[in-house]
């Protein structure tokens, strides 16, 4: 990837957009009839499904109910189409597993799980198309789902991305940004009250830097929020007008 | 305000890869003209001007702004538009990502041809977009193109569109700026007669394919300074296969130019060659004297033994061009009215050049700077264009100012950027910088450095304690307290890496304010320092080392000849003198010991020039004198080095600044034994023990200089001594000092090694904090490879200055015979050296005109026999020294031999001509 220039001397990224500047974000709610929640966000060509079941008693072996709060069950799969080169990916892949963990310490921190003790909520999501930025995308997705069925939370979790090129903070990565290898950074965030509910670096990156990164990565998870938000109320307007016929 | 599209789908070899594109078209760039209300401060950066000044154009006379297409712009921008040229380049193209001018490939369509349509929309758009602005005064941008088609589509869709020629042309205001526009390949391949000299050059594409098979070689190109016909190649590689590739002949050399990366092909074994010790120079004036270089080419394959042969082979292609504009003279065509003549380049590895310029007549006898364009295949010479004048020749500031830009020294004076980060005077030590600083302020203090040296960097003490023991300061101005790392005052000495010294100037690295002021340990003033104290007992062992950052109050700041007067005379009995004699006494252990370990003691013949203090001609030139007391700050500075070397590796094991100096291999110590051999001395090289040993025994009673000789001849085997960070090698070894590790710590106002060492050491004893990029060893090492390389170029500019200012005081002298010794023998010249001035010259043997005299070469015992007199090396010799200002371009000065006579070599008129080649001048301060 030598050569690439991922920020040119204007300040524009590869694909035109500014170092703070988000993909563009679609995202709806209710997809599916069967389950009790569920969502669909696009994040630029990042495309991901969420869907929520519960909560509802433990199925399996009952030891695993926990007395005081709600079991957080996540599972991340990803499709065989969603990435570049098709490649089957079998279930219970490392990669997956540790997503899938990664999804229920966040949502773990931001459900109100101690109002359903001895139950279990299901969250599973599906990638359908990886172009950077699948954590974050993820969450996002789950988040309108859980919303979407009813399950009370703290706040939104809002979760974006964020890179370093060039003594820059680049948010919202893509494909290509996060392919060239400089250090990236994922953020899961309750806006309102800004506790970060997930963080993570795989990569070095000097403290002095961390900060601004780090303000990169929140201020466009909060822009990620004003736009959930205002999918999440057009929803419930959509909702009642149905429930008021 | 965004629109996204998506394109899909890309084949590559092998599977089947689905790439997703987005791209988010724009509507918020400004067209970037001040005046556009449309696009209101949408537009950050460098703007249009707002009314391009009226540009006496033929072509077109309203005002318009400019826009380049990219090959013209990547042709022409070297030089063509000089600073102040009067039109405003709109070269910042409208990004192709904008909403309005944004173009998808065509079917069919190539991505060049896509570029094109993409500035031609880019144009049409600015002219809309400019028409709406205003009305009354009527801008239009004009297309500048050399695609012919581009043009003539440009034109259909009603753009103006010019070939940059025309438009240069037609500038009636600036008729020069015709000679500055690079010459195309076009228009000159028509005149150019049709006799294809050299073969082509591959294309990339197969180059990498050969490369990858090993069939061919990529290496740097480097020619030889002494024989236009001779180059080498340096092969990229590990440790290991690192190899030198020799190429001979004009054809295998193939329009490489110094530097260029090149790719090479080995020839059969058969055709290799020898490396030839003729010294040839380029000379001829006309463009058609190929078969004469094929001529000489033959005159090169002498036969030589085997093992002399060395790898041989022809440039295949070139990888990447290191073309810079480069420093030199015209030669003005002999026929008149001729506009195309050929430039001669100070530097001797650079090949001459073709312009064309109206301007012969006034260009003459001036220097100028000149930029290649290209070197088509049927040309003898590559073709350029005038780009500068610099002066006329022979003055001084003109030769300086060449010597400055042929080796690459930043000396343009600094930024207002870079002095914005400077102390604000008047300046005092505040209670803040008294942090984390030890007051040292009570001790006696005092600096030793040459005379008139106004940058002093480096202060001693030495005392003695209760407990018996010698406590010894070495006290280094704390520059790095006034130059904060990543600020432009950084970048910039960063960037100049090194004081260079001439013999009349001095090119600093910081600004003077601090070389000469605040960081210069000036007596009887307060200044900060960073201190390395030692506790050593009387025998120099040391026994505690310790390190602080403090401030101090020099009691005075001597020359070499006043301390060691100090030191003699009986009578001073001061605790400046005390303090000088403890630390000489302790010198002197410490030198010891350090010879007794292997370190060596070379030489080099050092001059100094007197000047005249108004006219800064050189009045007289004097050896170098060597003081007990030199030795003594020397070693007190070396000791400095080692201690704080190992305190940085210690504290930093992967990213510590130090200094190397890898032993030679033995093939480089041939020379030397040689010619030790001659007199029947041994030279031993197997370490660097042995060698000074034996170069301690290698003496002859009746000739005493022999040596100083061998000691110069020693120092011309040795490699260079190189900046590294400790985490990307394994070898630390300090060869020349025998030193197991090393670094530069001394000198921070001239070096700027010695400020990272600072900022290394003060993050290690806790008195600064620590910043990204001085953790970071591959940061670190782009820094250490910059800083070889200014050294380098610092070097030799100094000795190029030495050069020049010695033909200056032959000038004023005229004529003169003296006493010199021989250090090489070639195969038709001899090189000696005069050590009255330690001046080192070539006497050539051979001559265009005249008959050549019979000359036999043995390479066995370097020796070369004219008519019966036999030179070996060493020999004693009497040469006449002139100064030949026959050639303009290069000055020389001309050695003839006086003794011993040999019929038709020495009669008068003068022998040939020789080339000063600067002798090893190592000089540090010295006046300003």
């Amino acid at each position: 990837m030598a050569g690439l220039e991922l920020l040119s001397d204007q300040g524009y990224r590869i694909d035109g957009r500014r170092a703070g500047e988000l993909r563009k974000i679609q995202a709806r709610m209710g997809v599916f009839a069967q389950a009790d929640g569920s969502a669909y966000i696009e994040q630029g060509n990042t495309k991901a499904l969420a869907v929520v079941y519960g909560p509802h008693e433990i199925r399996g072996s009952r030891s695993r109910a926990l007395p005081d709060r709600a079991l957080v069950n996540c599972q991340y799969s990803s499709a065989t189409f969603s990435t570049g080169e098709r490649k089957r990916r079998p279930h219970g892949d490392r990669k997956s597993c540790e997503m899938g963990l990664q999804l229920r310490q966040t949502f773990e921190a931001a459900i109100l799980t101690q109002l359903h003790p001895r139950s279990q909520i299901d969250i599973y999501v599906q990638v359908l198309q990886a172009d950077g930025g699948t954590y974050a995308a993820c969450v996002n997705a789950a988040t309108l789902a859980v919303m979407d069925a009813g399950i009370p939370m703290r706040d939104f979790v809002c979760a974006c991305s964020a890179g370093f090129v060039d003594g820059t903070a680049l948010a919202d990565l893509s494909h290509v940004e996060e392919a060239a290898g400089g250090p990236q950074l994922a953020l899961a965030l309750l806006p309102a009250s800004g506790q970060i509910a997930l963080l993570e670096m795989d990569s070095r990156l000097h403290e002095d830097h961390l900060e601004q990164v780090l303000e990169a990565a929140a201020q466009a998870a909060r822009d990620v929020h004003t736009l959930l938000d205002r999918v999440v109320r057009q929803h419930v307007q959509e909702a009642t007008v149905l429930l008021g016929d | 305000m965004l629109k996204s599209k998506t394109f899909l789908k890309k084949t590559r070899a092998g599977g089947v890869v689905k790439i997703v594109r987005e791209h988010y078209l724009r509507d918020d760039i400004g067209c970037g003209a001040p005046a556009c209300a449309a696009c209101d401060g949408a537009h950050a950066g460098p703007a249009l001007e707002t009314q391009p000044r009226d540009q006496a154009s033929s072509l077109c006379p309203w005002p318009h702004y400019l826009l380049p297409d990219t090959n013209v712009l990547l042709h022409q921008i070297i030089s063509a538009w000089k600073p102040g040229t009067r039109a405003s380049v709109a070269s910042r193209l409208r990004p192709p990502g904008s909403l309005e001018t944004y173009i998808e490939q065509e079917q069919g369509e190539n991505a060049n041809d896509r570029n094109d349509r993409a500035i031609r929309v880019a144009a049409k758009w600015y002219n809309e977009h400019l028409k709406k602005l205003s009305a009354e005064n009527q801008l239009q941008v004009i297309l500048i193109t050399n695609d012919k088609k581009n043009k003539e589509k440009a034109v259909e869709e009603g753009i103006p569109a010019f070939t940059c020629e025309e438009y240069v042309k037609s500038l009636t205001a600036n008729p020069e700026l015709v000679d500055r526009l690079a010459c195309l390949s076009e228009e000159s391949n028509e005149i150019e007669s049709g006799k294809i000299i050299f073969s082509e050059h591959l294309p990339l594409s197969k180059l990498q394919q050969g490369i990858k098979s090993g069939s061919y070689l990529q290496g740097t190109f480097r020619a030889s300074r002494e024989n236009y016909l001779e180059a080498t190649v340096w092969i990229h590689g590990d440790k290991e296969d690192e190899k030198e590739i020799l190429l001979q002949g004009l054809k295998h050399l193939n329009r490489a130019i110094h530097e260029d990366i090149v790719a090479v092909e080995l020839l059969p074994k058969s055709q290799w060659v020898a490396p030839s010790s003729v010294v040839l120079h380029d000379e001829g004036q006309n463009e058609d004297d190929v078969e004469r270089d094929e001529e000489r080419e033959l005159m090169l394959k002498t036969a030589v033994s085997e093992k002399m042969l060395r790898p041989t082979g022809r440039v295949v292609g070139i990888i990447k061009r290191n073309w810079r504009p480069y420093c030199g003279m015209l030669s003005k065509s002999g026929i008149k009215e001729s506009r195309r003549h050929l430039f001669t380049p100070a530097d001797k590895r650079i090949p001459r050049i073709r312009i064309e310029t109206r301007q012969a007549s006034t260009l003459e006898g001036r220097r100028i700077i000149v930029a290649i364009d290209g070197w088509p295949r049927s040309s003898r010479y590559p073709n350029g264009h005038f780009v500068k004048n610099l002066g006329d020749v022979g003055e001084k500031e003109t030769e300086t100012e060449v010597l400055l830009l042929e080796h690459d020294v930043p000396h343009q004076p600094f930024s207002q950027a870079v002095l914005s980060f400077l102390p604000k005077m008047p300046w005092s030590i505040t209670e803040n910088d008294m942090k984390n600083r030890e007051d040292l302020r009570h001790l006696c203090v005092c600096s030793v450095d040459p005379p008139g040296c106004t940058d002093i960097d480096d202060a001693l003490h030495c005392r003695e304690l209760s407990n018996g023991n010698l406590e010894v300061g070495v006290h280094i101005a704390d520059v790095s307290h006034f130059i904060r790392p990543g600020n432009a005052l950084d970048q910039e000495s960063a960037r100049r890496g090194t004081t260079v010294y001439l013999c009349e100037k001095r090119i600093d690295m910081v600004p003077e304010l601090l070389s000469s002021n605040l960081c210069s340990l000036r007596s009887n003033v307060d200044r900060l320092a960073f201190s390395c104290i030692w506790e050593m007992n009387h025998n120099a062992e040391i026994l505690k080392t310790r390190f602080t950052k403090s401030v101090i109050n020099s009691k005075a700041s001597l020359t070499y000849a006043e301390a060691q007067m100090r030191i003699d005379s009986a009578a001073m009995k001061d605790d400046i003198t005390t303090s000088l004699r403890g630390l000489n006494k302790l010198a002197k252990i410490l030198k010891k010991g350090r010879i007794e370990k292997g370190a060596l003691t070379l030489s080099s013949p050092e001059v100094r020039f007197h000047m005249d203090s108004e006219t800064h001609d050189p009045i007289d030139l004097q050896t170098k004198e060597l003081r007990e007391t030199n030795s003594m700050v020397e070693e007190f500075m070396l000791l400095a080095n080692i201690s704080v070397a190992k305190k940085i590796h210690e504290e930093f094991s992967e990213h510590a600044l130090l200094r190397k100096h890898p032993a030679p291999p033995p093939s480089n110590y041939e020379i030397l034994v040689k010619a030790a051999k001659s007199k029947n001395l041994e030279i031993k090289t197997d370490t660097a023990k042995s060698l000074a040993d034996s170069l301690d025994r290698a003496e002859c009673p009746d000739f005493p200089y022999l040596n100083t000789l061998l000691r110069i001849l020693a120092t011309r085997c040795m490699m260079q001594a190189v900046y590294f960070c400790s985490g990307m090698d394994n070898d630390f070894h300090h060869y020349g000092l025998a030193s197991p590790i090393y670094t530069h710590f001394t000198s921070p106002i001239r070096r700027y090694a010695d400020i990272i060492v600072h900022r290394l050491l003060a993050v290690a004893i806790g008195a600064d904090s620590t910043y990204p990029e001085l953790t970071d060893k591959h940061k670190l090492s782009d820094i250490c490879k910059n800083l070889n390389f200014r050294h380098k170029m610092a070097q030799y500019a100094q000795r190029a200055s030495v050069a020049f200012h010695t033909q200056l005081f032959f000038k004023s002298k005229g004529i003169v015979s003296e006493e010199a010794y021989i250090l090489f023998v070639r195969k038709n010249a001899i090189v000696v050296l005069i050590p009255k001035y330690g001046l080192e010259g070539t006497v050539f043997f051979e001559e265009k005109d005249k008959p050549k005299p019979q000359l036999t070469y043995d390479d066995e015992i370097p020796s070369l026999r004219i008519e019966g007199t036999v030179f070996h090396v060493f020999d004693k010799v009497k040469v006449k020294i002139t100064l030949d200002s026959s050639n303009l371009q290069h000055q020389k000065i001309r050695m003839a031999l006086v003794e011993p006579q040999i019929p038709g070599i020495n009669t008068p008129p003068e022998v040939s001509g020789m080339d000063l080649n600067g002798p090893g001048v190592k000089k540090r301060k010295l006046d300003k």
